[in-house]
Order: structure tokens, then sequence, then C-alpha cells
């Protein structure tokens, strides 16, 4: 067993837990923060993507001990009260989601994404940025036009009109 | 994934000890390989004794024509290495074509060496620019550290510390990459290096990364992609899978060499 300790949303939480416990078993099944989700079992779908310390990481792929100490926002972490993120509001404008379950990863992805081109996004760059991020329903194209206008709007810039 | 022990490395010595404690430990770099092993159950370490803590295996140096990467360095620091991309942009395209940005915020260089991955890209860059591969018992060349699919020269105890890429003239990277799981289904790394021109390929050889010296001497009297197409390699070494025969994998070798050399220019 491994006493972890983590900063999630702000907050700062303390489990006892067994040293094979995955970052996402850790958020999901000891906080019951269930936004971040699992998809797969193979590293590749990117539905677990949470922030570590602002870094994108895929939550299924990192044991809980081993981000002991470390800063963790998950989807619940991104709004500020009852005000959407950008990048939520946007992914919501543009009809980013159907079936929504690799929203929370796909979202927690692009602010990273931003995060890391602050000279600004085109549509090949957010394409090539997504490939860890699988999608089954919408096709990619929806979510591609709510980043490039989250991207905007967070660098204040004018966003393009929803169509 | 069966039970584990966690523990943290402070220094090279702490890892050794603590790996020689273990009853069957294993180093734990990003994990990116590693617990995806452990969470399909084809690996059950009793141990994994963590090196990314460790300082002085934290780092990029550019200097005096060499470049030196720490092992515990992710794919997204070398990929976004002002430094590295100033004096061999080929390597920091390599580390930006690994995975996905995910990955590539845990994944290291340590990691992928010593995993040896045949589809893997490091042992490219590492084999065609002669790096040295440094470790807590001594260093390597390319040659004698890549032993096999998934083999190299280190000991259970062994830890990569580093890697020295003595800078080349001008080298270029082509990969083509398998875009279900994006490793490389096959990638050329040409360089020009002072010992001459060298190609290593990954992804296809059925022993992992390997040199193509055919078209190194071709390379040496005329330094063209129209060198290298023409050139073949037999199919008898070449992997062959569901995602690519290996007649299709000798011939993207040709391919990919004459597009690695005209990116190199
Ligand atoms: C979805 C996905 C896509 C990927 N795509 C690619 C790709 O396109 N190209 C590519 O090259 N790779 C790819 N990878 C693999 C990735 O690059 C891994 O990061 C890498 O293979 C292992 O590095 P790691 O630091 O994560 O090591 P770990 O997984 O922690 O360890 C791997 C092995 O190396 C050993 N080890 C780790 N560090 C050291 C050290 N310093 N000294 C000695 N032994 C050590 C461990 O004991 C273990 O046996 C992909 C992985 C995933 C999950
Ligand atoms: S659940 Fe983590 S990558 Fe699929
Ligand atoms: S919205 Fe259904 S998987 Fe993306």
């Amino acid at each position: 067993m491994s006493e972890v300790t983590l900063t999630v949303n702000g907050r700062e939480v303390k489990r006892d837990v067994e040293d094979r416990t995955l970052l996402v078993t850790f958020l999901r099944e000891h906080l019951g923060l269930t936004g971040t989700h699992v998809g797969c079992d193979t590293s590749q779908c990117g539905a677990c993507t949470v922030h570590i310390d602002g870094n994108a990481v895929k939550s299924c792929t990192v044991l809980a001990a081993q981000v002991d100490g470390s800063s963790v926002t998950t989807i619940e972490g991104l709004a500020d009260g009852d005000t959407l993120h950008p990048m939520q509001a946007a992914f919501r404008e543009h009809h980013g989601l159907q079936c929504g379950f690799c929203t929370p990863g796909m979202i927690m992805m692009a602010v990273e994404i931003v995060k890391r081109h602050p000279q600004g996004l085109d549509e090949k760059t957010i394409r090539k940025e997504l490939e860890g991020n699988i999608c089954r329903c919408t096709g990619y194209h929806n979510i591609v036009k709510a980043i490039d206008t989250a991207a905007k709007t967070m660098q204040g810039q004018p966003a393009m009109a929803a169509e | 994934m069966y039970a584990t022990n966690y523990q943290r490395a402070t220094s090279l010595d702490d890892a050794v000890a603590k790996l020689n404690a273990a009853e069957d430990g294993k180093f734990l770099g990003g994990g990116q390989t590693l617990l995806a092993t452990m969470k399909q159950r084809l690996a059950a370490p009793s141990a994994v004794v963590d090196l990314t803590k460790i300082p002085e295996l934290k780092g990029i140096g550019v200097d005096g024509g060499t470049i030196t990467i720490g092992a515990a360095t992710t794919h997204a620091a070398v990929a976004g290495s002002k430094e590295i991309a100033a004096v061999l942009p080929a390597l920091t395209g390599l580390a930006g074509s690994i995975g996905d940005p995910a990955v590539r915020n845990m994944g290291t260089i340590g990691g992928s060496l010593a995993n040896n991955d045949p589809a893997a890209d490091y042992p490219a860059a590492v084999m065609a620019l002669n790096a040295t591969i440094h470790t807590s018992k001594g260093s390597y060349s390319p040659e004698e550290f890549f032993t096999g699919l998934f083999e190299t020269a280190l000991d259970e105890d062994e830890i990569i510390t580093k890697v020295v890429f003595p800078v080349p003239q001008k080298a270029g990277y082509e990969k083509f990459r398998n875009p279900a799981s994006r490793y490389a289904l096959c990638a050329v790394f040409a360089a020009l290096t002072s010992d001459g021109p060298r190609i290593a390929v990954t992804g296809s050889g059925n022993e992992g990364v390997f040199r193509v010296s055919e078209m190194e001497s071709a390379l040496g009297s005329n330094w063209s992609a129209d060198a290298v197409t023409g050139v073949t390699v037999s199919p008898d070494q070449m992997l062959s899978d569901m995602h690519g025969s290996a007649e299709y994998r000798a011939s993207l070798v040709s391919v990919l060499a004459g597009r690695a050399v005209k990116k190199a220019g």
C-alpha cells in the first residue's frame, strides 16, 4: 500500500491505495470523479486524458503512486462554477460531441493543445495533435471546429461564428 | 494488473539497491510500455523502481558538436527543444512523431531504448548517428547495444543514464506510420556523419534496427536520393505481419531512404 497525496481540481486529497492502482481508478473509484472515462485497455483511445501538473497524460497508464505530490486537473475541474470553460462552451456550441464518451478526454487534450500553441492553431495542427484521442461518433469535424473556436477565444482573437 | 510494489529511487545507487532487493523488480521510466504491458498481465514484476525522479537522468545539453539527453527526458521535452532543433531538427521531428502528445508527455528516451521495440523510433537515430549509450556500468555503441528484437546488452540491474549524439553534417528521418498504432511500419534515418553516410532502418527488420551498407557506400560517392532508391534490401530480413508483408516492407525501405536523404538536403 502507498499513501498518495494529490491536489485534485485544487483540493488536496490523501488516500491509502494499493500500489497497482492506476490514476484513473484513483479518480473514478476512490474520489468518485467519474467524468474521466476508460475507453480501452491498450493506452490508445485518450478517453482517460487528464492534466498532471499542466501536462495532458493518459490516466490509465500512470500509477497513482507515481504522481504522488502532483496537481491533477480533470474535466470536473475546468468550469468556473456554472460558467463553462471556453473549450467546453465551444464543444457545446459546435456540436463537438454525440454520445459524449470521448469528450472529457478530448477537452482535456484540447486545452493542452491550445496551451502549447500560443502562436495559434490551424486545422492540420489540431488534427495531428488529436492523434491519441479516438472518437467513434463525430467524424472529428465538429471537434476540430470547436477547438479552433476555443483557441481563438482563449487567445483573445475573434471567434468564428457557429454554423 | 497483478499486485506490485511501487518504489521511487532518489539516486542511481538507490535505484540499483531497490531493484536488487526486490524478488523480480523492473525499472520504471514513463511507464508507456511497461504499465501498458502490466495492465495486459503480460508482465508482472513484484516491484517497479521509478527512475524518473533521479536528477542526473534529466535534461538536455547541446555543446561542442554533441547533444546529450538524460535517459529520463521525455519525448515531449526532446520534441520541444529549441536547442536541439537548431542543430539537429531531424531528432526533434523524430521525437515529435512518437505516439501522441499524452504518450510523449510521459515516455522517455531511456525507456524506449531499453525496450528496443523493432518498431520504435529512437533506435534509428541512435544507430544512424552512432550515438553512445551511457549506463550505470559503462557505455555502448549502437551495434553493441541493440542485440535483437526487444533485446539489448543491458544487465537486469543496469540503468541507461544518458545518450550522447554527435551532431552530423546533415540528417533526415522519414517515417511511414502504422495509422492505428502510430509506430513505424518502416522508417529510415539518413545521416552524413564524420565517418561518412549512415542509413538506419527501424520498423521493418526481423532482428530490429539495422544499417544498409550498400546504400551507405552509394551515398559516399553521390549524396542524393537517386543513389539509394535503386538499392533494394532482401525481404528475407524483413518482418511480416497483418500490417505489411516482408516484400512490402522491403520496398518501403528503398522509397523511404530516398525521401530521408532528400529531407536531409
Ligand atoms: C499509444 C502508444 C503509442 C506509441 N507510439 C510509439 C511510436 O510511434 N514510436 C515509438 O518509438 N514508441 C511508441 N510508443 C512507446 C513509447 O515511446 C514508450 O514511451 C517507450 O517505448 C518506453 O518508454 P517509457 O519511458 O515509457 O518506459 P517504460 O514503459 O517505463 O519502460 C520500458 C522498459 O524500459 C526499462 N527502462 C526504462 N527506463 C530505463 C532506463 N533508464 N534504464 C534501463 N531500463 C529502463 C523498463 O524496465 C522497461 O523494461 C507508444 C506507446 C503508446 C502507449
Ligand atoms: S482508457 Fe486510457 S487511453 Fe484508452
Ligand atoms: S462522441 Fe461518441 S465517441 Fe466521441
